[in-house]
């Protein structure tokens, strides 16, 4: 076995006058579906978010046909709850939350610091593994009949009165939070321990940061929502009152446990991506970055912070005026980090040499489209007006501009920055751009009229609905089917790429960076021929002369 | 409604309708002006600060800790504004007028049901009067539903087990959309209705034709035919607790802690008795879980809010007179009359402010 793997090395080697990278490191399944490269892993974690992506949106599509008419008339209202319930738990549980730890986390963070794995190797292959065992629950949940009772599983409703698959589901999820927390364990002691030498904190790269950050929010809250699922399973199969009043239990309480975790979930779908924004916009503005310390600060603000605005999501759900009050407060804080990473996004740009390649333009989507999203963020925590426009549209157009206009963004710049350097190919650019304005147009055009059709008073999770509202989510419909049209022609080119695409080269858009600079596109399965050093602040792009070729001075192996 | 351009604001029809709009402007006006400054900024960079040549050396950046000062506070107390502004209309919102008149609301899926207090019912439609507040009582037979009125800007999750409340002002007369905004199952963009918002002269009349007895009324019955008479009277007041003024009253439990007896405290010790004894009685009382309709519960409880004290020991049972003709009590809102002299004689305002006052 091991003599196969050298002769393919020796041929790669003498054939092609290349040296060996992780992609050629092994063609059998065994070589992947057993490998411990972090880099493979994160390949596996890219097809499988990009799949559930695609499953995901699926769902959405048929969700947004059947709005197309007030009446309920494409579908029962039974599979359109289904629709709603399955969009939302694949898309948040097996997209949002594994897509950039998993997939731009595993690939880079080893790189970045300088390692050659991530702490635990095995640790890393059991939590994608883990993911895919939760994975199969939920597919099997939908092809078994699905589940109605909405991504948030409220009881008494999820407990003991729906009829749909709500245990396999929830067993499902339960399983996929320990690859959660086995990931988020596995990178904290890698940023740790595994640091290259002479890269002090501040020396980090702040998408680091940003994965730490999302780290500790992932293994302090997911706990919490494992146990409460399994709460509602044991209440559900077993009847024990936990949440049912008819049983001796407390409806509200599950809320609380939910959004005690799902509210910090919100930072663990995206302070990931703000990472990735920081390494995008410093690249193509050739500017270190304005305001490290408080930025990689605000990331510690949303891990304590995040922990305490549950109550947001309950103004209208019986809890005293006081602790609405207190909730309302701590929701203006948490904002204010944001606020903070924007600005000095926006800061960073000022007397830089900008360039507007693809990443970049998601970069402008994101600053454009988060904004928005948390803006209205500011809306729904003053209290007078959430308690309109709670558990409408508004909400529902509100978190889509912070988890698609955001975090989508985010996840496409950083894909399309780094794909150069994860398959050591280049994809073609100006059909990137172009697929990147339909997106954001398309996007724009879907969700902005919820916000209005939000705050004319239409509720959320309804299958038909007066007619006043048609002409809102005409419109509604016809940006989502741009926008999948533009994820659509995403994918055909990424993939497109992988067999035609131009040889990218080291460091094609002469990043600083250890990832770029100090090894080969695609990298070696080791990542690195020597250990490397760090003797600089990250993003010191100041002392770049971009003159010369930034791909050339590959260190080839000894 | 009508028209076939795309409205921008639901109507208004409640007193909070203005003042919401009114917030979500000033919203809206900040978040627009900080999404245009932002967006005008970077696109200005991005024109400005354009790649002309690959040669080109950006300086390095230079730390400001005046700009990152003023970009912290400057949100902050904007935010701060907003939040106050917020918080008023939410105060007002949790408020109800002492003079509010009760209307009793049960969800189940999928429908509203509405009880008036002189015992008029109706099914997803809720009839008020025009500019007089109404509080409504609100509680679930399954799952969680959520009342909303977006014409009147309101909206407070029905929790079974459990009693809401919500109360408004009409301003406008008319017919507005009832919505249920908490997903409940196979029907719950089915689950709506509508708010009628008639004249206090129409509204009377309409009230006026029912040959329901009220709510008080049928809940006297219910206390007779379910036997509660037999206990809780001031004739009989070793078994159980003479229930006399027992609404709004401070209740001496057996584990020695007090509190207020409320319509939660009451529904609790109708289903559950031994979930909270009154102190120096014995756990006797059956449990009526499962045996009574929350409608019922809900007439039990008016009734009970309409017993007055016994003043006097002489009094025999107070429990026949007249409901209409309740006399002033604490918390006294069954009667449309104004309270004010009975407040000042024994204040006990909204539910949870305990002003101690031992029973005996």
């Amino acid at each position: 076995m091991s003599a196969h793997v050298i002769d393919s090395q020796v041929i790669v080697q003498t054939e092609h006058k290349e040296q060996e990278n992780y992609l050629t490191a092994g063609y059998s399944l065994k070589s992947w579906f057993l490998t411990l490269d972090h880099k493979r892993i994160a390949i596996l974690y890219l097809i499988s978010v990009t799949a559930m992506f695609f499953v995901g949106g699926v769902f959405a599509s048929l969700m947004r046909l059947e709005l197309m008419t007030p009446q309920s008339d494409l579908f029962e209202p039974d599979n359109f709850n289904k629709l709603f319930t399955m969009h939302g738990i694949v898309m948040v549980f097996f997209f949002i939350i594994p897509a950039v730890p998993g997939v731009l986390g595993n690939f880079l963070l080893p790189l970045m610091i300088g390692a050659k794995d991530v702490a635990f190797p095995r640790l890393n292959l059991l939590s994608w593994y883990v993911y895919i065992v939760g994975a199969a629950f939920t597919m099997f949940t939908i092809v078994s009949g699905g589940v109605d009772t909405g991504w948030t599983f409220y009881t008494p409703y999820s407990t003991s009165s729906s009829q749909t698959h709500v245990v396999p589901v929830v067993l499902g999820l339960f399983i996929t939070g320990f690859s959660s927390i086995l990931t988020g364990l596995n990178f904290m002691v890698t940023i740790h321990r595994m640091r290259a030498p002479g890269l002090s904190w501040f020396r980090l790269p702040l998408m680091v940061w940003s994965i730490y950050a999302t780290s500790i929010i992932q293994i302090l809250g997911t706990p919490v929502i494992a146990v409460t699922l399994m709460m509602a399973g044991l209440e559900k199969v077993l009847r024990i009152g936990i949440f049912d009043p008819n049983l001796g239990g407390d409806p509200v309480l599950f809320q609380h446990l939910f959004w005690f975790y799902s509210h910090p979930a919100v930072y663990i779908m995206i302070v990931p991506g703000m990472g990735v924004i920081n390494e995008v916009v410093t690249c193509f503005s050739r500017r270190s970055i304005f305001g490290y310390r408080a930025i990689a600060f605000a990331n510690v603000g949303f891990v304590v912070f995040s922990f305490v605005v549950w109550g947001h999501h309950m103004i209208v759900a019986g809890q005293s005026v006081y602790s609405a009050l207190i909730f309302s407060i701590l929701s203006y804080l948490v904002g204010i980090f944001s606020a903070i990473k924007v600005f000095n996004w926006t800061a960073t740009m000022y007397k830089g040499s900008i360039s507007f390649d693809t990443p970049m333009l998601y970069v402008f989507g994101f600053q454009g489209l988060f904004l928005i999203g948390g803006l209205t963020g500011l809306f729904l925590a003053a209290l007078g007006f959430d308690v309109h426009v709670h558990d409408t549209y508004f909400v529902v157009a509100h978190f889509h501009y912070v988890m698609v206009g955001g975090l989508v963004m985010a996840f496409l710049a950083g894909i399309h920055f780094w794909w150069p350097k994860m398959f050591g190919r280049k994809y073609p650019e100006s059909i990137a751009r172009f697929s990147m304005i339909l997106i954001f147009a398309g996007f724009n055009l879907t969700f902005f009229p919820q916000f209005i059709l939000g705050y004319l008073g239409m509720p959320r999770r309804y299958a038909s609905y007066p007619d006043e509202f048609q002409v809102l989510n005409i419109m509604s419909t016809a940006g989502g089917s741009v926008l999948g049209l533009g994820f659509l022609l995403t994918a055909a080119y990424m993939i497109w790429s992988l067999f035609f695409g131009k040889e990218a080269g080291k460091n094609p858009w002469k990043a600083t960076g250890l990832e770029w600079e100090k090894t080969t596109s695609p990298p070696p399965t080791e990542n690195f021929f020597e250990t490397p050093t760090v003797d600089e602040e990250p993003y010191n792009y100041a002392n770049r002369d971009f003159t010369k070729d930034f791909n050339e001075e590959v260190k080839v192996g000894a | 409604m009508q028209s076939s351009t795309v409205p921008l604001f639901p109507e208004q029809a409640s007193s909070f309708a203005l003042q919401v709009d009114l917030l979500y402007l000033f919203l809206t006006a900040v978040s627009a002006f900080f999404t245009i400054l932002v967006s005008g900024i970077i696109i200005f960079f991005a024109i400005k600060y354009r790649r002309r040549s690959d040669a080109e050396r950006p300086p390095m950046t230079v730390a400001n800790l005046l700009l990152e000062i003023t970009w912290i506070v400057v949100p902050l107390a904007i935010s701060f504004v907003m939040f106050i502004w917020g918080a008023a209309i939410f105060f007002k919102m949790a408020s109800p007028p002492k003079e509010a008149m009760d209307i009793y609301v049960t969800g189940k899926q999928w429908m509203w049901k509405i009880q008036h207090v002189n015992g008029h019912r109706e099914i997803n439609e809720l009839h008020v009067p025009l500019g007089k507040p109404v509080r409504l009582t609100m509680t679930s037979e399954d799952v969680l539903h959520s009342f909303y009125i977006p014409a009147f800007r309101i909206k407070a999750d029905v929790i079974p087990g459990s009693y809401s409340k919500m109360w408004f002002q009409a301003t406008k007369p008319g017919k507005y959309h009832l919505f249920c905004a908490e997903y409940c199952g196979t029907k719950h963009s089915g689950m709506i209705g509508s708010v009628i918002v008639m004249e206090q002269s129409e509204y009377d009349a309409w009230l006026g034709n029912t040959k329901d007895s009220s709510l008080a009324e049928a809940g006297q019955k219910l206390f007779k035919t379910m036997g509660c008479v037999n206990c809780h009277s001031a004739q009989s007041d070793i078994k159980g607790p003479n229930l006399e003024g027992i609404y709004g009253k401070q209740v001496r439990l057996q584990d020695g802690n007090t509190l207020i007896a409320d319509e939660r405290y009451l529904r609790e010790s109708l289903l559950v008795p031994n979930a909270k004894l009154t102190e120096g009685f014995p756990a006797n009382m059956p449990a009526y879980q499962g045996l009574i309709t929350e409608e019922q519960i809900l007439q039990l409880i008016s009734y009970m809010r309409t017993l007055t004290p016994v003043v006097t020991s002489n009094t025999p049972s107070k429990a026949s007179t007249p409901v209409t003709q309740a006399t002033p009590k604490p918390e006294a809102t069954p009667a449309p009359k104004p309270p004010a002299n009975s407040a000042t004689t024994e204040s006990k305002p909204s539910g949870s402010t305990p002003k101690s006052e031992p029973a005996k």
